[in-house]
């Protein structure tokens, strides 16, 4: 797993049922191009987040796919609706194997 | 044939011509690849894509760009002018809201960014916009 990898995620805390909602996503990360060496002459594993995936209680509500033309620390703003109370969950995934994940509740108001 | 200072230079600023248009369709044709690839050699028409982006952008490592389709599937991004022009796909889910979305990417150098985008019924759409790069995203 890559160093220094935090999740960040903005998500209201409250929403009526039904609404249509803005979420932010921020995700530190330094990527790593697969083509560079450490000292001893190994290459360092190419590290770069190829997918993202935003679900809420189970239901998708985005999926994208990145290509590295995505820039480092990939950001994300997207809306979504909110049927009722639950928990959106945020799942990256890397080259190099990783998932980085995060998740946020929301209610009802 | 006698090659007159005249005769050179012209010769030579038709080699430089055909030089240039043969480096350019290089990129060009990776991105009608690409297009084909998310079509399916289906057509493609204009509007109904809504594509945000700058017109100049400073910094080529940090480009903020936004899309929407009201009634896409999903919308591929594309940069006509980077070694590789596949950038991203968003694909939308059934609890996405607006069928939008934006974020932050690389461009080499000052070119087109392409958003196609899949309808639900099927179609293709696309839109585009020119950013011009002062200092390019892809080292160097």
């Amino acid at each position: 797993m890559a160093k220094g990898v935090k999740p960040r995620v903005k998500v209201p805390k409250t929403a009526a049922a039904g609404d249509v909602i803005t979420i932010k996503t921020l995700i530190s990360h330094k990527m790593e191009s697969g083509v560079r060496k450490d000292g001893d002459g190994n290459v360092i594993p190419r590290s770069i987040i190829n997918r993202f995936v935003a679900d809420f209680n189970g239901q998708n509500v985005i999926d994208v796919t990145l290509e590295p033309a995505i820039s480092t620390n990939p950001y994300f703003q997207f809306d979504a609706v909110v049927p009722e109370a639950g928990e959106f969950k945020f799942t990256w995934y890397d080259d190099d194997g990783s998932v980085y994940e995060t998740s946020k509740k929301i209610k009802i108001a | 044939m006698d090659f007159t200072r005249r005769n050179i230079l012209a010769l030579g600023s038709g080699a430089f011509a055909v030089a240039t248009f043969a480096g350019l369709p290089a990129y060009a044709s990776k991105t009608d690849d690409a297009i084909a690839a998310f079509t399916g050699g289906a057509g493609v028409t204009d509007g109904g894509v809504v594509m945000t982006a700058p017109e100049i952008a400073e910094n080529g490592n940090t480009v903020p760009v936004a899309v929407s389709a009201p009634g896409a599937v999903s919308i591929m991004v594309l940069a006509t002018g980077n070694p590789t022009p596949a950038v991203a796909t968003f694909n939308f889910g059934p609890l996405a809201g607006a069928r939008s979305g934006s974020t932050r990417i690389r461009l080499a150098k000052t070119q087109d960014v392409i958003a196609i985008a899949k309808m639900e019924d099927g179609t293709f759409r696309r839109a585009g916009a020119t950013v011009k790069v002062t200092i390019g995203g892809c080292g160097g």
